[in-house]
């Protein structure tokens, strides 16, 4: 097998005023026929930087300061912007994230792939077209005619991505480059696509330098693992090894971080008081009507469970699935259409702004995103009194408070006077918990709190999460789109589908024996379920 | 999980990410030194008006008319002396002192953009933060912001001073209505965008106030764009201001100001050529002022446009 990509010490310096000098240094890397190597590393490790410089793309503030990249022998870090455009799709493909933002939105699907042929090789329009036509049969995408002549918005997540790898491996490159080629997509998707990706692999002997941070992904398609920190490459090894048996502290850490799939038996108390329990909840978003065709979209229908004190329960499904709308219909974020969401013993299904208020303070909501959770102009300790100074708490009692939630969501207190941006993605989220504590809620409720966050500090926020349930004897709602993290906090799991839940019981039965068709579709697809992390 | 190395989760110390401050960022760009410089000169100038050998802008005297720049002669005060002036200008057709009028003029343009820009954008945030928060409102208020922007803003303007008695506010009020609609569009475009951010409807779940959540959480985040669209009406103002006095629809034909003294010169302008001459160099490197300083704030508080800079 002959090596195709070559990495030889590879640096690259960051612009002044970064966090270290360079983005990468002095990484050695080589990428064989046939062969999938995956980068694995956290947000700025710099596994991107590394993939762009490879595809020529590297922005022009990114100086490669030492080493070669040789393609085929060839060092692409040398090679004329005109060199690297005869290079790209017919020697080396790139792959995104972002198979909606990659694509042109105002072309045709076919036409997008065609672009590729004519500006590569000398072939007729009808032979383009029936090459088209053969590699979208390829990337296993139904009734190519009509996909030919699709835009990019009329199709799915998966569909967008199959036509994404369509367009990487028409010319037949030698060189597949996928950066994080499945983060954007469900789980379900995730398997399809990352098994095409094998597929057309091994079918084509392409060589694929596959960009991730979900050790799950890894399991399932790699070969061999290069693992990534600050820049530089701490191991590398054939992926049975480095898997089982990770040498390096920073792979054995990041590996143990894993959130495994067996569910965590925890003794929750069968008849601990019901905080919160939903009856028959429906979202139901309504257009039109006066003169337009009516449209209705379920968002949620006839949702229903209860969650206990000092317990959690998870709500598991893929984008789409209404977790996130009953999460927010319960915080009365949005106004449910139909059904009751007792709170003890208050319905807050029904009630105006103003019968809600005092009520608020019960149920508390952490959100997804920790850089937009956080008001930029106002100071940490802003974020965190603004609730109880709201319910007539004295300023000096809440800074007080907030002083001491600051020490228990493991923060320095005096940071209480800094702007979110000066605090790291995880620390914000501890300030969001820390602000929604604040308001000592019955319920907490966690909107995919810790999907944004690289997995090291996914799992401390999971243990924080864990530590403060515990301690204060919350009801936990926890929303995520992820198996592995449900399986490590939940008490009882329902997993919701099309805006209905499907499966509903505790994590050791739904985790143990699913019984709904859909459930055992999401564990199949659970990335690197064969494997064991987490234990 | 239970191997997680325990020290991770001690206490920390929050790492400080320092970045430089919007000041410093601000103080470094040319934009913003050339256009604030030009701005802050122009500004001594109005407010140092008397000092600068200037004499009373209304004054005149009939024996002093239609001199070239730099030409002596007397000037009446207002208690009947006749003393003796260097026309530094020149004067017009009523004897009056040109420089000394395109120098108090400074005060008027002055005011009159800053007014201008302040009222409008102080309306303008009311009307577009009602408009995007609170959505009953949004179809009423928007549909008249429609209307007034059906009409040409100058001609609002002088039908608006017609109206009136030519004064200053009136004037001001005038200049400022038509650029009202512009500003509540970009703060309820700006606010539609703020209401959906996490940080709002987490203060939302905190129980706190719809007023508090408008002028507390959503204001402060359309402060940067706001600024940058307010110099903009600024010069804008400055312009219409001049145009309208040129009209002769404008502010009172004897007070100093720029469009007033070139109205005033524009049928003498194949003779004296000045007396246009001076007064449109100082309105345009004004109005360029103002819209340099906006172009280097827009680079640097509008984060979009930052990264292309």
């Amino acid at each position: 097998m002959g090596t195709i990509l070559e990495i030889r010490n590879l640096s690259i310096a960051l612009p002044q005023g970064g966090d270290r000098s360079h983005a990468v240094s002095g990484v050695n890397l080589t990428v064989a026929r046939g062969e999938i190597v995956c980068l694995v590393g956290e947000s700025g490790s710099g596994k991107s930087v590394i993939a762009h410089a490879v595809m020529g793309l590297s922005p022009r503030e990114l100086k490669a300061t030492s080493g070669e990249i040789l393609l085929e022998g060839e060092d692409i870090l040398k090679a004329e912007p005109e060199r690297l455009r005869e290079l790209r799709c017919v020697r080396m493909s790139m792959i995104f994230q972002e198979p909606m933002t990659a694509l042109n939105p105002v072309m045709r699907c076919g036409e997008q792939i065609d672009e590729v042929l004519r500006m590569h090789s000398r072939l007729g329009a009808d032979e383009r077209r029936a090459r088209v036509r053969r590699i979208i049969e390829e990337v296993h995408l139904p009734d190519p005619d009509r996909m030919m002549a699709s835009y990019p918005h009329q199709l799915s997540g998966g569909q967008r991505q199959r036509i994404m790898i369509a367009i990487a491996l028409i010319m037949e490159p030698v060189l597949l480059i996928a950066d994080e080629p499945t983060t954007a997509l469900d789980v379900t998707t995730q398997a399809q696509i990352l098994k095409l990706i094998r597929e057309l692999q091994q079918n084509h002997g392409t060589g694929v330098l596959f960009i991730t941070h979900d050790f799950g992904v890894v399991a399932e398609i790699a070969d061999r693992v290069a693992v990534l920190r600050l820049g530089t490459l701490v191991e590398e090894r054939p992926k049975a090894d480095l898997l089982s048996a990770p040498r390096h502290p920073y792979t054995q850490m990041l590996i143990a971080a894993v959130p495994g799939i067996v569910p965590r038996h925890r003794g929750a108390d069968p008849a601990a008081p019901v905080v919160l329990e939903a009856s028959g909840l429906s979202k139901i978003y309504a257009s039109g009507g006066f003169l337009a065709a009516r449209r209705e979209v379920r968002a949620a229908e006839d949702v229903s469970f209860r969650i206990r004190r000092g317990q959690t329960l998870g709500i598991v499904g893929e984008s789409g699935s209404g977790k996130s709308t009953v999460a927010r219909a319960i915080a009365r974020l949005i106004d449910p259409t139909a059904g009751n969401v007792m709170l003890g013993n208050d319905d807050i299904a029904r009630l105006s702004a103003r019968e809600l208020r005092p009520l608020r303070r019960r149920v508390q909501i952490v959100f997804q995103d920790p850089y937009r959770s956080l008001n930029p102009r106002r100071t940490v300790g802003e974020a965190i009194i603004e609730g109880p100074l709201n319910y007539g708490l004295s300023r000096a009692a809440a800074l007080a408070r907030a002083r001491e939630l600051m020490a228990t969501v493991r923060l320095d207190p005096d940071a209480l006077n800094r702007y979110p941006h000066q605090f790291s993605g995880g620390q914000r989220q501890r300030i969001c918990i820390a602000r929604a504590l604040a308001m000592e809620p019955e319920l907490l409720i966690a909107d995919e709190a810790v999907s944004a966050l690289d997995v090291s500090v996914q799992a401390q926020v999971l243990r924080l999460l864990d530590e403060i349930r515990d301690r204060l004897n919350l009801a936990m709602l926890f929303i995520t789109h992820d198996l592995r993290v449900a399986a490590q906090v939940c008490d009882h799991v329902a997993v919701m589908s099309k805006g209905r839940v499907v499966e509903y019981g505790t994590a050791k039965d739904v985790f143990g024996a699913p019984q709904h068709e859909y459930t055992r579709a999401l564990f199949a697809a659970a990335p690197g379920r064969d494997y064991a992390f987490g234990l | 999980m239970s191997s997680v190395p325990a020290a991770d989760l001690s206490t920390e110390a929050a790492n400080v990410f320092e970045r430089p401050t919007v000041w410093r960022m601000l103080a470094r760009h040319w934009a913003v030194r050339i256009g604030g410089v030009a701005m802050l000169l122009l500004a001594l100038i109005a407010l140092a008006a008397p000092l600068l050998g200037t004499v009373d802008p209304t004054l005149f005297d009939p024996g002093s008319r239609d001199l070239l720049p730099g030409g002596a002669g007397e000037i009446t005060t207002l208690e009947g002396e006749s003393v003796k002036h260097t026309f530094l200008m020149g004067s017009d057709s009523f004897g009056r002192d040109i420089y000394s009028r395109v120098i108090y003029g400074t005060r008027v343009s002055l005011v009159v953009g800053i007014a201008c820009a302040l009222l409008s954008v102080f309306v303008g945030v009311l009307a577009g933060l009602s408009a995007g928060y609170l959505r009953w409102l949004d179809m009423p208020l928007m549909r008249v912001m429609d209307g007034i922007m059906a009409i040409p803003g100058i001609l609002i303007a002088i039908a608006l001073v017609a109206l009136w008695k030519a004064s200053l506010v009136t004037v001001v009020i005038a200049i400022a209505i038509p650029e009202i609609p512009r500003v509540t569009r970009l703060v309820r475009s700006l606010v539609l965008s703020i209401r959906e951010e996490p940080y709002v409807e987490a203060a939302v779940s905190l129980g706190t106030s719809t007023f508090k959540i408008m002028f507390g959480h959503i204001l402060p985040n359309t402060v940067a764009p706001l600024i940058v669209q307010g110099t903009y009406i600024c010069a804008s103002a400055i312009l219409t201001e001049a145009i309208l006095s040129f009209l002769g629809v404008g502010l009172p034909t004897d007070m100093p100001t720029w469009g007033n003294i070139m109205a005033e010169g524009r049928v003498q302008f194949q003779q004296f050529p000045h007396n246009v001459f001076f007064p449109g160099i100082f309105l345009a490197v004004t109005v360029l002022a103002v819209n340099i300083l906006g172009d280097g704030l827009r680079d640097t508080l509008d984060p979009k446009m930052a990264k292309r800079a």
